[in-house]
């Protein structure tokens, strides 16, 4: 084993200046962690994001041949400026740019089982939230990507192009919407709760309110 | 019979019953379960069916894998909206008379789901539950005290035509099992087969 990887950490900058060299114009930007676990992740560009996994998979000196997980986040608009603000504070020049009417941003994480590295954490981001979601499936690459692409798919509303069979997962086919995306809307079944707390407090308050009984049907 | 006489003759000897405990007796130690498991309390279910709990002893370990052979359901966790439907289904498919435990806070309510989007609150809303089991998950002496509270209720049906009985289990039959709607199932509930527990002021 190359001596090189023994600790089981790699260099993030130097992993993004190879993928450049081998896929031109491929990492967007790393997105720094700033909390002690330091696990940066590369924002890939959709464009070239498969040949960079082709290549993260096959030629770079890791080899990232195991696909641990996919899993998404939802961006409001709202989120990304709370979020450009927070970056403003730091001094590093670590702040990533994004789409400013906020976004949907897949995640995976990757692990090399033969250096014994990872994980590596791998960002794509659509345009918008609403009319361009389409990112590029990384299923041909990581097969183990396919069941959980189908889950973001899911529930936040990510098309994934090229993959083999982007169906629902979780909810029944023909159930409407993201319920995982911030803005979901759930159907108001409220129900009694006996020590509501948070949201559920706010609603029962609403009820209250309004001078309703607590509903107890859906 | 005379109580008191059924004592003396016990005394002597003779043991006398009427036909229907006789039934209600067999029928009440000989419990099929329907082999299926829902979440987490689906293993507390297999625990108290292996032998350190030992549901055998109650006559209800034989757990069947087609409705047709079973006649008592253990919801044993969260039953989801996608889920739903089929377990009503089988419900269905299971022959007369037929017995329901509804294990755990999820089966009886929604338990932690309950103003989730995703999970329905309460099995009693679609099919007539026997017993209730709370617990996050039950133990398995809670299973087994549901299993010989079952018993017990057995013990106190008739034996031939029961118009009360017959009458439900037709209203069962007519009930549609529930289809997915776009956010909901539609019916969310059988309203003559649920029954809200009385509203309460909520706490402020």
């Amino acid at each position: 084993m190359d001596t090189e990887f023994i600790n089981g950490s790699f260099d993030i900058q130097k992993l993004a200046e190879e993928l450049e060299v081998a896929v031109a114009s491929s990492v967007l930007s790393i997105a720094r962690n700033q909390s002690p676990s330091s696990q940066h992740s590369l924002v890939l560009n959709p464009e070239h994001a498969i040949r960079a996994a082709q290549w993260l998979r096959d030629q770079s000196p890791e080899r990232w041949d195991f696909l641990s997980n996919v899993t998404a986040v939802d961006w409001p608009a709202e989120a990304v400026a709370q979020r450009q603000k927070e970056m403003a504070k730091l001094s590093q020049d670590d702040a990533y740019s994004s789409p400013e009417g906020g976004y949907l941003e897949a995640v995976y994480h990757l692990y090399s089982i033969t250096r014994g590295l990872g994980p590596l954490v791998l960002r794509l981001q659509t345009q918008d939230r609403n009319q361009q979601t389409t990112l590029p499936s990384l299923t041909p690459v990581w097969r183990s990507a396919e069941f959980q692409e189908r889950e973001a798919f899911d529930l936040y509303g990510i098309r994934f192009e090229g993959h083999p069979d982007l169906r629902r997962i979780m909810m029944w086919d023909g159930f409407e919407g993201h319920p995982m995306r911030k803005d979901y809307v759930e159907p108001d079944d409220y129900e009694y709760e006996p020590t509501p707390h948070d949201e559920v407090l706010k609603r029962s308050q609403d009820r209250m309110n309004q001078g309703d009984q607590p509903k107890v049907t859906s | 019979m005379d109580e008191g006489l059924k004592s003396e003759l016990q005394k002597a000897g003779i043991f006398t019953t009427t036909l229907s405990d006789l039934y209600n007796w067999g029928r009440s130690n000989s419990l099929w379960p329907l082999q299926f498991g829902l979440a987490c309390c689906a293993i507390e279910m297999i625990a108290t069916s292996m032998s350190r709990y030992d549901l055998a002893r109650f006559g209800a370990e034989v757990f069947r894998p087609s409705p047709r052979q079973a006649d008592l359901m253990i919801v044993s966790g969260t039953v989801t909206k996608k889920m739903a439907p089929q377990v009503v289904r089988l419900y269905k498919q299971m022959p007369s008379p037929k017995y329901v435990i509804a294990m755990g806070a999820c089966a009886i309510s929604g338990g932690p789901f309950k103003q989730g989007y995703n999970v329905l609150k309460g099995i009693d809303r679609f099919i007539p539950v026997d017993v209730h089991i709370p617990g996050c998950p039950p133990r398995p002496e809670a299973l087994l005290h549901a299993i010989m509270t079952l018993q017990r209720k057995i013990t106190q049906d008739t034996l031939g035509y029961d118009r009360r009985k017959e009458e439900e289990a037709e209203l069962v039959a007519s009930l549609p099992v529930p289809e997915h709607g776009p956010k909901d199932l539609s019916p969310s509930k059988h309203d003559s087969i649920w029954h809200a527990a009385p509203s309460r002021k909520v706490r402020t």
